[in-house]
């Protein structure tokens, strides 16, 4: 006589609008099982009942085996007493209760989908929003949880029969996939001239007509309108960098397939990991060394040997690169420093001369992820489209619920609880207006989506930026001030899950220091309650505070001063090239108000780009030490000699080099080498006398110069050189888009202490 | 020393301090001067002490900037300048000289504002307890119009006025500290602004809602206490904001924002907007006001911002600062 069991399964992670509830079905009904499935505000919920090796084995398939998309984080199973045999259904979700169901991200357009959507006996061929379970909109179309149709912005589309059919049958792909739809009954894609006139013909096709005429073109994707143009053709790209004022900042590219992808960039050698990161399912833009002769405009990447390639990620995207034929660029569609506009009625104000949109709303505006390739493994630059909002699993619990309110440029905010911290896509400057209100309305959107209500809110330490600003307004939590490196150690720990203490390496542009100095490089003993300041890079003052970020030839009059003192430096080219404004600058050091005084790496590496002519003005962050970090010659591997006189590393002395080899007339290409080789050793050096002092065996690398991989290589190489481990980010980025996952992390790790 | 930069820590120190223990109806609102009933009459009565360095700068000095500063205080509460008291705590040996060219720019001041310096006192301090000189006033001025002015009464659909360039006199100020190595000619903007204010509540008397001299902090702190107090949004249009070019430039050769530059003559004005270009055309027709400009509008939505579009078609968050700015971006 067989005995039968009953068992309540409640499974957490990421589990809501992927395929879950359908596997689950699919698995039950293969072993013979009865019972229910449904979502609920904390995941999916599941009473099955039969032999006891078949619950089992259901229970196993959940934990080991779950959908492509989904991220089980736990599983609780409970007995309880058998109700007799039945079916086995999908049931209602219920809505009330927690709500600490996962949103998952957003995916890219499966195989199966893309088969569909190129095969001509399909009823979805050529339909731009094709979908099923495994691919489609996601955290973008949620506007509540639980997840389903009618907490979607596909809630205004009734599924037509057929739909319907495939969306109720378990054994088929778009079973209970919420966004399901076709030509029939689902959203419709429109091609019309800024003027709202409809042009007639097949919308992709005429879009495609127009990219190849060199129009500039408004596509509306996942997270957000893009501007497209022909990535061949100069005139095309050079309006619509006029049209966008944007500087110098490169283009993303979009190239029909990776055998198009080969043909832009160098993807020889072990590129596994170049492959996964752009064929995977969150397609992000992949920074990637470009190819002689790549056949695409110079104004696409002005000043930059590296392209950002990002393959289809909508059925949209596959249809016009296929019509098209070619690669075109894929531009966040915004005002300068404006965040992407995702609501039409924002759309209508981009400067394109025709609108590729659809009647989908989106929900979250929500920008391209971006990577760059670290030794064949992937390292997030920006956290957007395909990661956000998916929850970082940490090996500690959050005493209490916490929110992190981040930095300022690059801004993002973390809301941890339990096990878990969700950090929320790239928002962007604080300072502008509509990113402002994108956080704050954030904040608010998250805490209903994940059932998160903070108790302790985070805050920089910089009294003026305006997350600061923000997280003290908020009423009724406990406020807590991070320092800002800090912040990025913790983020890198958090990143790996672990608890430190470490050497901590924060090689950043401006930080508040708890001085009431600028940091930004900094040597910290650190663990992620806490830490001290260990070493840190000769503090210069910067000349017009703010001016000298976006002006790196005056950090080259404060380090030249700093360096060899009130001298004539007329026979530089820094010098000529500035002539008129450098007398009042050099005043300013030698009389003051010399400015804020700064430790910051990424003003060193300014001087240094302002010195060597290859860049005396920013118009986007970091610009300056990305175009150093391109000039320089990969073939010369020694660099400057630098002291580390106790704590402080005499950058200076880089300073006198750099001068010095110009002075000889040597090539820019090789001063920028040794240049980077001899900060990285220095910084090594530093590093290992901290941990011979302290007996730490660990060091954590973060801070947005480590964008800069030539430099990063060689930290990591020399750290390992002296035994070191090294800690990396690998899920949130070095710069300050991880500081609220490192804020949080702080946060949790003070409550523990204090329990 | 942020606390004396008239931002946020400003604020903070007054109400932690002075509020709490002078608490009083008279004293909270913290308009730039005081209301009072006297007999039938009502008059206005504020205070102010000037600290600044060099004690002469293109422009002006630290006279008839304490006359000005006081004279425009009581007319920017709606009220007839009329009386003023001076006082002077002098470092030992302070050259006579300019104690007397000091007076007579005090003296001349007050002349052309058409107020009396009636009562006085002046202390010596030890040598090194003072800076040279300072100067503290308080001034006393008769309203007689039905006075409607409030910090707390600008509404939607209201203009935001400026009497004139912004940042002249702080520029003027960092420019004769004689540090910048750089020459430009900027003269302040000291002046007194009651005539302006009487030709414009003269004509329309309750149309003007709000009336600010842009002193520490300059018109962006002004604009905050603005919407902060009356629950609105101001939005401010950067192409429309007179700034002359020295002013442009010194400010960013030391990388700060024209904005948050003293002024210590002009006045932002909030008035209905239907009114607006009366109102822009009555302060342009007086001297003190010959370049007044509409800069922006009040709006509803969200309560207690200040923006400011750009060139570029962004909007930017224009907050009021908390102490010294520093660089806000990585
Ligand atoms: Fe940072
Ligand atoms: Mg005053
Ligand atoms: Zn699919
Ligand atoms: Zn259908």
């Amino acid at each position: 006589m067989d005995r039968i069991v009953r068992s309540r399964i409640r499974v957490e992670g990421i589990v809501q609008g992927v395929g879950f509830r359908p596997f689950v079905h699919g698995v039950a009904i293969r072993h013979g099982l009865s019972g229910t499935v449904a979502n609920d505000g904390s995941g999916v919920f599941i009473e099955v009942e039969g032999p006891p090796e078949a619950v089992t084995a259901l229970i196993e398939a959940v934990r080991r085996n779950p959908p492509e998309l989904a991220v089980v984080d736990r599983v609780s199973v409970e007995p309880v007493s058998p109700t007799g045999a039945g079916d086995f259904r999908i049931v209602q979700s219920v809505t009330c209760g927690s709500r600490r169901a996962q949103v998952s991200p957003d995916a890219a357009t499966c195989d199966d989908c893309l088969a569909e959507l190129f095969d001509p006996a399909d009823r979805r061929y050529r339909y731009p929003f094709v979908n099923c379970t495994n691919c489609g909109p996601r955290f973008t179309i949620i506007t509540s949880v639980p997840y389903d149709r009618a907490a979607t912005t596909m809630r205004a589309f009734a599924m037509c029969t057929a739909c319907e059919a495939e969306y109720r049958d378990p054994g088929d792909r778009r079973f209970h996939a919420q966004p399901v739809c076709c030509p029939g009954c689902g959203p419709k894609l429109t091609l019309h001239t800024s003027d709202g006139t409809v042009l007639a013909g097949d919308p992709v096709a005429e879009a495609a007509a127009l990219l190849g005429s060199g129009s500039v073109l408004a596509v509306k994707g996942l997270g957000g309108h893009h501007l497209a143009v022909d990535a061949a053709d100069e005139k095309a790209v050079a309006a619509l960098r006029a049209r966008k004022h944007r500087g110098d900042k490169a283009f993303a590219v979009m190239a029909p397939d990776l055998a198009a992808v080969r043909e832009l960039c160098e993807l020889d050698g072990a590129a596994s990991g170049v492959v996964a990161a752009l064929t995977g399912p969150r397609r992000p833009i992949v920074l990637l060394p470009r190819r002689p002769g790549c056949p695409i405009a110079a104004s696409v990447a002005p000043g930059n040997r590296d392209l950002g390639v990002l393959l289809p990620y909508t059925p949209l995207h596959h249809l016009l690169a296929r019509e098209l034929g070619r690669p075109y660029v894929l531009t966040s569609g915004n005002l300068s420093g404006e965040p992407i506009a995702h609501r039409d009625e924002d759309a209508r104000r981009l400067a394109a001369d025709a609108f590729l949109t659809h009647d989908r709303p989106i929900h979250t505006g929500l920008d391209d992820s971006v990577v760059r390739i670290f030794r064949d493994t992937e390292v997030p630059v920006r956290r957007a489209r395909g990661h956000a909002p998916a929850p970082i699993a940490l090996p500690w619990a959050f005493p209490r619920p916490v929110l992190a309110c981040g930095a300022q440029l690059k801004s993002t905010f973390c809301l941890a609880k339990g096990s878990h911290a969700v950090v929320s896509q790239h928002l962007g400057d604080l300072e502008n207006y509509a990113t402002m209100q994108a956080f704050a309305g954030g904040v608010v959107h998250f805490r209903r989506l994940f059932g998160i209500e903070p108790e302790v809110v985070v805050h920089d330490l910089h009294p003026e930026y305006l997350s600061t600003k923000y997280a003290l307004t908020l009423d009724g939590l406990q406020p807590l001030g991070v320092q800002h490196h800090h912040a990025h150690i913790a983020s890198c720990l958090a990143d790996n899950g672990e608890s430190g203490p470490v050497v901590g390496i924060a090689l950043d542009g401006t930080g508040y220091g708890t001085d009431g100095t600028i940091w930004g490089g900094e040597l910290l003993v650190a663990d992620l309650a806490g830490f001290e300041r260990a070493g840190y890079l000769e503090p210069v003052p910067m000349p017009g505070g703010v001016t000298a970020i976006r002006q790196p030839w005056r950090m080259a009059a404060a380090f030249l001063h700093r360096a060899f003192g009130p001298g004539s430096f007329d026979d530089l080219g820094v010098v000529r090239r500035n002539q008129d404004r450098w007398p009042a600058v050099a005043a300013l050091l030698v009389n003051g108000p010399a400015g804020p005084v700064t430790s910051s790496a990424g003003r060193l590496f300014d001087a240094v780009a302002a010195l060597l002519g290859v860049r005396d003005t920013v118009t986007y962050d970091g610009q300056a030490a990305v175009e150093l970090e391109q000039r320089a010659d990969p073939g010369v591997r020694g660099g400057y000699p630098v002291t580390v006189a106790g704590t402080v590393v005499r950058t200076t002395e880089l300073i006198r080099a750099v001068v010095g080899d110009l002075r000889r007339g040597e090539a820019p290409e090789a001063i920028a080498a040794r240049f980077h080789h001899g900060l990285a050793a220095a910084v090594v050096t530093a590093a290992a006398r901290v941990a011979a002092a302290t007996g730490l065996e660990v060091a954590a690398l973060s801070g947005g110069v480590f964008c800069n991989t030539l430099l990063l290589g060689a930290v990591v190489d020399g750290l390992r050189r002296h035994g070191l481990r090294v800690l990396l980010h690998r899920r949130v980025p070095c710069n300050d888009g991880g500081i609220s996952l490192g804020q949080a992390a702080v946060a949790g790790a003070r409550d523990r202490a204090s329990a | 020393l942020a606390h004396g930069s008239g931002g946020k820590a400003t604020r903070n120190l007054i109400d932690a301090i002075f509020l709490e223990a002078f608490r009083n109806p008279l004293l909270a609102p913290l308009e730039d001067g005081a209301t009072l009933a006297l007999g039938s009459s009502r008059a206005v009565f504020t205070t102010d002490a000037f600290v600044v360095s060099p004690l002469f700068f293109p422009g002006g000095d630290i006279g008839d900037l304490a006359v000005n500063g006081t004279v425009n205080d009581l007319a920017v509460c709606g009220a007839r300048p009329l009386y003023l008291s001076a006082g002077f705590i002098l470092e030992e040996g302070f050259p006579i000289g300019d104690l007397r060219r000091i007076v007579a720019s005090m003296a001349a001041a007050a002349e052309m504002a058409g107020v009396s310096i009636v009562t006085g006192d002046t202390k010596v301090v030890q040598r090194g307890k003072a800076d040279g000189c300072y100067v503290t006033t308080a001034g006393v001025g008769v309203v007689d119009r039905p006075a409607t002015l409030s910090i707390s009464a600008a509404q939607p659909g209201d203009a935001v006025i400026v009497s004139g360039p912004i940042g002249e006199h702080g520029v003027a100020i960092m420019l004769a500290r004689g540090e910048l190595g750089i020459e430009a000619d900027t003269l302040s903007d000291t002046a007194p602004l009651n005539g302006l204010v009487a030709d414009l509540l003269d004509t329309l008397p309750t149309q003007v809602r709000t009336l600010r001299d842009a002193t520490r902090g300059g018109v962006a702190t002004v604009l905050n206490e603005v919407a902060t107090a009356s629950g609105v949004t101001v939005v401010m249009d950067e192409e429309s904001v007179p700034v002359r070019p020295e002013v442009t430039g010194v400010c960013e050769l030391l990388g700060i924002d024209p904005l948050y530059v003293a002024c210590e003559g002009r006045l932002v004005a909030v008035v209905d907007g239907e009114h607006a270009e009366r109102a822009v055309d009555i302060m342009r027709s007086h001297p003190a006001g010959a370049e007044a400009a509409i800069i922006g509008w009040v709006g509803e939505d969200p309560p207690g911002l200040v923006l400011l579009r750009t060139a570029f078609g962004g909007t930017r968050i224009v907050d009021m600062l908390v102490g010294d700015p520093l660089p806000r971006i990585c």
